[in-house]
């Protein structure tokens, strides 16, 4: 019992202080780091809460892809820090909005629980005992939420096909390369072996067709 | 008292005491791999390789190990010093982790998790960080082009390996690495592995394995002639070795996984008596210096790629074509019967 809840203690601090720290940090960059390791100690926390999958996905969908361009966007912006920093006071009121409306739910769920202890049982299914995790996962993902699941599988396609239309340009300018024409090409087509006689070389009236 | 100790303490020293036997063996092993590296890549350029410290050049990595640890790390000024420093760490740690879920025989494994194929998926994942990392604090443009080559190569080639692990995990039915081996346990011996079956996933596996671990012919990241020594430019001694080492654990660990994924792990290649008598990890180590070999051997013939080409062929010969195969192993798997229960 000793270790799991020294473990949760271990990745639950690591994961909220590196949350402020994300706030807190001066540099984007920082941030982006915090960011991430905050999510790799969340999927520790998963894991001890027996949501196997569940971890490992958060850490190769949102660490090994949404962060890793969250973070090739931000390394490449030159970003002004003091202008950043200028904005700070003005935006300070939505912030505390926000940030206080977050805090009312998070006191609502908290006390919810508090009153009445059986609030936390009716939102748990029941784990089922004897198939691992990601069965479990499956059972139901592809049987009673199937419309969900593809409804989500939808809206992605979407967004994606969305993001290539808005952002394919095709330049007039801009020379395409067609690789089955490149490997297509052979010496006979490519290049000619001439005879040329000594001291004259090639004369421009052949210029034509030195090049194909 | 007695209680914690049973319960607690004991597992935990045996956990530390497995995790460090595992680190040593592999770090030796290792130390052997990068010399065979050189030795294969010089065979195939009729030189000698490294022959001059100890016989044969046995002693050659531990020279070299010497030399990196007794310089001193040089920091760049400019640097974002913090960075910098934990870039190496990061990529060092998150190779060798991906060894706490790998079966070397039956049961010989520090942790065997339901979802080990997934662990070491989003391990292999997490690696570009220690380059991006690396190449972002070093303030330097050419370790910066190299840390962005290899965000883009290293994402780009993770979906063709995750549709891979997909096709083997339709035929298993289990995420577990201990299963996916004992799946391919049959009277057929070698040909009863999944490397006959699903052979194209295979090579794609063993090409994106290659781009993964930024292995010639992929090493763009590091290209000598466009960008210097890549995201390892400013990196010197210590700092540096941490780099090497992390790579060459990664490319091991893609060869453990090929050889569980696709080529039975401890599984004896002929399934009867004194074959079947012969310890599974001999076979394991075997399966895996194969499957180093032939990456060496890539590296010693093989031309590097130009970087639109490589994106050409994990996006567009790649992906569709394991998109394809899933698609058509889980019709099978459904139509003909085969599906694992």
């Amino acid at each position: 019992m000793i270790l799991p809840a020294l473990f949760f203690y271990l990745f639950a601090s690591i994961c909220v202080a590196s949350a402020v720290m994300v706030i807190a940090s001066r540099n984007p960059v920082h941030s982006v780091l915090f960011l991430i390791l905050a999510f790799v100690n969340a999927s520790g926390l998963f894991v001890l809460m027996g949501a196997e999958f569940l971890a490992m996905l958060l850490i190769v969908v949102y660490v090994g892809a949404v962060a890793v361009l969250f973070l090739f966007v931000i390394m490449m912006l030159d970003v002004d820090f003091t202008q950043l920093r200028e904005g700070f006071i003005q935006y300070l009121p939505f912030g505390l909005v926000i940030g206080a409306i977050f805090l009312a739910e998070l006191l609502l769920v908290a006390g919810g629980w508090v009153m009445n202890p059986n609030v936390t049982k009716s939102i748990t299914a029941a784990i089922p005992t004897n198939v691992s995790n990601t069965e479990a996962l499956g059972l139901v993902l592809y049987t009673k939420y199937i419309h969900y699941f593809q409804l989500a599988g939808m809206v992605l396609l979407v967004a994606m096909i969305g993001a290539i239309v808005l952002t394919l340009r095709h330049k007039v300018k801009v020379r395409r390369q067609d690789i089955n024409v490149q490997n297509a090409r052979n010496p006979e087509l490519a290049m000619e072996v001439r005879k040329v006689a000594t001291g004259q070389g090639l004369q421009d009236a052949d210029a034509g067709s030195w090049v194909k | 008292m007695a209680e914690f100790w049973t319960s607690t303490l004991w597992p935990l020293i045996i956990m530390v005491a497995q995790s460090l036997l595992v680190l040593v063996v592999l770090l030796i092993a290792i130390a052997y791999i990068l010399l065979a590296d050189r030795k294969i890549w010089a065979a195939v350029q009729i030189r000698r390789g490294p022959n001059v410290v100890g016989p044969f050049g046995l002693l050659q990595s531990f020279a070299d190990l010497l030399k990196f640890v007794l310089k001193e790390p040089v920091v760049p000024s400019s640097s974002n010093k913090g960075v910098f420093l934990l870039a190496p760490l990061v990529s060092c740690v998150l190779a060798l982790a991906a060894w706490a879920v790998i079966p070397m025989d039956l049961g010989w494994v520090i942790s065997d998790i339901n979802v080990g194929v997934l662990y070491i998926f989003a391990i292999s994942s997490l690696s570009v960080y220690g380059i991006i990392m690396a190449g972002w604090s070093s303030n330097s443009k050419y370790p910066f082009l190299s840390a962005l080559r290899a965000a883009a190569q290293m994402v780009s080639y993770e979906v063709s390996i995750g549709f891979v692990i997909i096709t083997v995990l339709l035929c298993v039915g289990s995420l577990n690495l201990t299963a996916i081996v004992a799946a391919q346990d049959s009277k057929w011996g070698i040909l009863g592995w999944y490397w006959i079956p699903l052979f194209p996933m295979f090579v794609i596996f063993y090409v994106s394995a290659l781009a993964e671990t930024n292995r010639p012919p992929f090493d763009l990241v590091e290209a000598e002639s466009e960008l210097v020594a890549g995201f390892m430019t400013e990196y010197g001694s210590t700092p540096y070795l941490l780099f090497m080492l992390g790579e060459y654990v990664a490319i091991v660990t893609m060869c453990a996984l090929a050889t569980i994924l696709f080529l039975g792990g401890w599984l004896s290649p002929i399934p009867f008596a004194p074959f079947t008598w012969v310890p599974g990890i001999i076979w394991f180590a075997i399966k895996v210096m194969f499957m180093f070999f032939l990456i060496a051997m890539a590296k010693a013939i093989v031309p590097r790629y130009r970087y639109d080409q490589l994106m050409r062929l994990g996006w567009k010969v790649f992906l569709p074509l394991s998109l394809a195969y899933v698609i058509i192993v889980a019709a099978v798997l459904q139509f003909g019967g085969l599906a694992p229960k």
